[in-house]
């Protein structure tokens, strides 16, 4: 099968539309940008307290926040995480509303102040216990030692599994677990509490780390963009080279503030992504380059533009291929990848769109037009040249009359 | 099969085969494979759970400390040197890059001969510090840079194996604990699978340093009151210091007492042989702690002298106990005080594994619960299947036979990153999930480029053998250029990124270095081996 087969698209003249484009493009993402003081930066560059709880029931955000307020903590912030149907809660406590050990005992309050409203207690939450711990406390209550851990090990799997989704309601619902006695039961009923909520991660960062991996994350980038410049300036010329960074700087631009437009958090993994998206998009121009360089030695009469065309042309199946095929599982990792990389599939989508799209739209036009005015400016474009040409067949004459 | 094609199957082989063991090893039994795999494949802790802490040592504290020995030394030697002095202050050091130091005022118009005799009693005694002359007869010490680096990193070591002796009293299995960056004083700790991150926050930022000191005068309800008590100035070598104490039962709560104390310590936390929990007279918690035999005999020395005198258990600057000494004590003693069961276990954790020798402060902490970490798992392989699957479906539609060719490539690619994962001890995190379908992204990349290569080459009218050989050769600097770039941005993530985004350059990487063998080498084995059985004018299935 084949689908793109002998093409010729003029892609160097529709050149000012992929300006009007990516103008646009950039400009959205700026606008939004500045609307919202910049990227939201996620818990890791912001620095403060995160909590994320899961609730039995649908939890009721005007009860939670009253109940942190009793405890001193009016100045969180509550957010809903995920669908509805998870009650899945994220609870924040800012940099600016706190100090350091307020911070950092905000986990803690934070949890023992639903513990009281939520049925928890002294005992530690059976939802948040770990296989390891279970096995410790089944050995305690005299289950074999071997047999503590599989047990154990069943025990986190169908508490983890849907319908319970990590959340059991009573110690009864577990009877239905293989090894589980009577006895269990009872041990579990001693030292454990059931609370209608789950912590499900817990986060501290603190204000040095936080400026600390904002400066790293900058570092990261830029160093990144600048040793694409050394190496790509280094494999071709250094045109390419800068016509590459600026079509990733294009791309960064891009993908930063279409994050900002769809409302996701700029963390590290985003970061990560960034960079990925860094590689990737420098990679689809070294395709098309590659190609270029080629052209150039084969067809030495013709001028640039019509080889870059060739060149996109004669590349075009292998970038719509990959791109596709990168792009599907891009898409699998926004969709099925979880919350944790959410921003990171989206970076990566958008950018390797983005990405593709400038190799055809900005990179390459930019060397065209350069290489053509660096021509023209050499030989001093075309009508400085016929007349050059004739001055020179005139001394021709000249010297060949002389000799003679 | 040519000579030259027999080699390079063999290499493959023998890739194949590390890597198979590298993944199972040799299992005797199905649970054997399973736990084989999970020993092999280290989980991240956003995978399995648990919890991830960044501390700074306070090393200032350390160099506070040093000042006030050098300060009761330096006392003593003036006094027997016969040398005129007045005051001698420590400099606080009051955050981690300080330096610290010490003051000495001297009395204004020292004579000469004095004022050489005090640099000299300095040179002499005080070896790794430096003066600088201030105000007549006033001198500033200093830490030389060499002494003050090894304070330095000696608290650093001493916290962090003080951490470690703690955490493996808790029994975590396999925790990280080891220094972070460089010149920041800052621990990593990372403790897989703990689900109680509160109480070992506790029991590792409690410096625990346990002091038994003579009991002056006292109690007095506050500290204004104890120094007027002293018309203002403490007696030499006494401080004062509050107690936490809790009432005799049915005793009413009243609020906290201070004490004057000696400043230097009859025995301290050093000279305990163990600790363990236990229970008083009233079956109340306490600490019961034995001592070393050269603890004991000082203890013994000291309790002998001072029958009737009151002693205090200070702990972390704070008295925890007073009692009268009623008769010699050698080398046993107790901690009772106002906490619960759980503390006195604690506590004695803490006693056994040390103290601190300089506080701490948390930069940061995350915590994953197990069932977020199953969670996670089961997203990152639902991505990864559905990155695999669009491959296996579309590249046979379109490639055909050399479809099959890029899918058992991919294959083994994965079955190398797999391998080398557990190789080199790496851990995979989720972002690192997120590496692995983009290596598969990748790794299809460079088939694809090969493949449309060789179509061109086909088009164009050459054989299927030289079609393949310039496929290969054109693409190859291609994938090699596109590789590189995608390494050079890991690597920048490798070197400034954090836990996580580390494993996903980590994985990266290994996967592009993987996709090089297995997209070029064994991918170009595959299509020779399928040309070398067929006669020379047949076509290849792409």
């Amino acid at each position: 099968m084949e689908l793109f087969q002998s093409l010729s698209i003029d892609w160097l003249k529709k050149k000012w539309y992929f300006v009007g484009f990516s103008v646009l493009l950039s400009t959205a993402g700026m606008i939004s940008l500045l609307a919202k003081g910049g990227p939201q930066y996620g818990l890791d560059f912001r620095g403060g307290t995160l909590v994320h709880i899961k609730f039995r029931e649908a939890p009721q955000l005007d009860r939670i926040r009253q109940v942190l307020g009793d405890h001193g903590l009016g100045n969180s912030t509550l957010q809903q995480f995920g669908p509805a149907a998870n009650h899945e809660i994220l609870i924040g406590l800012d940099l600016t509303g706190a100090n350091q050990t307020d911070l950092e005992a905000g986990q803690r309050t934070i949890v023992q102040a639903l513990g009281m409203e939520f049925g928890g207690g002294e005992l530690p939450n059976w939802n948040e216990a770990a296989a390891g711990t279970l096995a410790n406390h089944l050995a305690a209550a005299g289950v074999a030692a071997e047999a503590a851990q599989p047990i154990a090990e069943r025990l986190v799997s169908f508490r983890d599994a849907p319908p319970h989704n990590g959340l059991i309601a009573s110690f009864e619902d577990l009877r239905s677990v293989e090894g589980v006695t009577p006895q269990v039961l009872q041990t579990f009923q001693a030292e454990f509490s059931l609370p209608g909520f789950a912590v499900r991660s817990a986060e501290f960062v603190g204000p040095k780390v936080g400026a600390a991996l904002r400066r790293q994350a900058l570092m990261a980038t830029l160093l990144g963009l600048a040793s694409m410049l050394v190496y790509i300036a280094f494999r071709f010329e250094w045109v390419y080279g800068v016509a590459s960074v600026l079509a990733l700087l294009h791309d960064v631009v891009i993908a930063l503030g279409l994050l900002s437009i769809a409302n996701l958090e700029l963390s590290l993994t985003v970061i990560a992504a960034i960079l990925t998206l860094i590689g990737y998009s420098v990679n689809d121009k070294i395709v098309v380059f590659d190609r270029v360089r080629e052209n150039v030695r084969l067809m030495r009469r013709d001028n640039f533009t019509n080889i870059t065309n060739l060149s996109i042309n004669q590349t075009l199946s292998r970038t719509i291929l990959t791109g596709g095929m990168v792009l599907v599982g891009t898409l699998s990792i926004f969709l099925f990848g979880g919350d944790v990389l959410r921003g990171f599939g989206f970076v990566l989508f958008v950018g390797i769109l983005v990405g593709t799209y400038s190799s055809i739209g900005v990179a390459a036009p930019l060397v065209a037009s350069w290489q053509e005015f660096a021509q023209r400016d050499r030989r001093g474009g075309a009508p400085v040249r016929a007349a050059r040409e004739q001055a020179k067949a005139k001394r021709e004459k000249v010297k060949v009359g002389a000799k003679a | 099969m040519s000579r030259n094609l027999l080699q390079k199957g063999i290499a493959i082989a023998v890739v194949v085969v590390a890597s198979i063991y590298g993944v199972i090893g040799l299992p005797t039994s199905m649970s054997g494979l399973r736990q084989n795999m999970a020993d092999r494949l280290r989980l991240g802790l956003d995978l399995q759970g648990g919890t991830h802490l960044v501390l700074q040592v306070m090393v200032n504290d350390a160099i506070n400390a040093e000042a006030d020995q050098t300060i009761e030394r330096l006392r003593t030697t003036l006094q027997t040197r016969e040398i005129s002095f007045g005051s001698i202050t420590r400099i606080d050091a009051t955050d981690i890059y300080a330096e610290g130091g010490v003051e000495v005022q001297g009395i204004p118009l020292v004579p000469v001969d004095q004022r050489s005799a005090f640099q000299e009693a300095i040179d002499e005694t005080e070896l790794g510090w430096t003066y600088q002359r201030g105000e007549p007869g006033s001198y500033r010490l200093r830490l030389r840079p060499l002494a003050l680096a090894e304070i330095r990193q000696q608290t650093l070591n001493q916290s962090v194996e003080t951490i470690r002796n703690r955490v493996d009293s808790l029994g975590v299995s396999e925790p990280t604990i080891q220094e972070r960056g460089q010149g920041e004083f800052e621990i990593l700790v990372q403790l897989p699978g703990v689900d109680d991150p509160a109480r070992v926050k506790e029991i590792m930022q409690t410096t625990a340093l346990l002091e038994i000191k003579r009991v002056q005068a006292g109690p007095y309800s506050s500290r204004q009151q104890a120094l007027q008590a002293h018309n203002g100035v403490l007696p030499v070598g006494t401080e004062l210091i509050e107690s936490v104490e809790r009432p005799e039962a049915g005793e009413p709560l009243v609020a906290n007492q201070w004490y004057l104390v000696s400043r230097v310590p009859a025995i301290t936390g050093r000279e305990l042989r163990n600790a363990r929990p236990g229970r008083d007279e009233n079956n109340r918690p306490e600490v019961d702690f034995t001592l070393s035999a050269d603890g004991a005999r000082r203890f013994g020395e000291f309790t002998e002298q001072n029958i009737g005198n009151m002693l205090a258990v200070v702990l972390d600057g704070k008295i925890q106990s007073v009692a009268t000494i009623q008769s010699r004590i050698t080398d046993s003693g107790r901690i009772t005080g106002r906490f619960s069961q759980q503390w006195a276990n604690n506590l004695s954790l803490m006693l056994r594994a040390g103290a601190l020798p300089a506080s701490m402060q948390y930069l940061e902490e995350r915590t994953v619960g197990p069932s977020l970490g199953a969670d996670s798992i089961r997203a990152g392989v639902l991505a990864s299947a559905i990155g695999l699957a669009a491959v296996f479906i579309f590249m046979p539609i379109y490639y055909r036979l050399a479809g099959i060719n890029a899918i058992i490539a991919l294959l083994l690619n994965m079955l190398i990153l797999m391998a080398a994962l557990g190789y080199v001890g790496a851990t995979l995190t989720l972002p690192g999930i997120a590496g692995i379908i983009l290596t598969i992204g990748m790794a299809v990349d460079a088939n694809v480029l090969v493949f449309e290569r060789i179509r061109e080459e086909l088009h164009a009218g050459k054989t299927a053998v030289s079609a393949v050989e310039a496929g290969f050769s054109k693409a190859v600097l291609t994938i090699v250029d596109s590789n590189v770039t995608t390494v050079i941005a890991a690597f920048f993530l490798f070197l400034f990124g954090t836990g996580p985004v580390k494993g996903f350059a980590v994985t990266l990487t290994i996967g592009l270095a993987a996709n090089m063998f297995t997209a070029v080498f064994v991918s170009r084995f595959m299509f020779d081996y399928l040309l070398s059985r067929q006669p020379r004018q047949a076509a290849i299935s792409i």
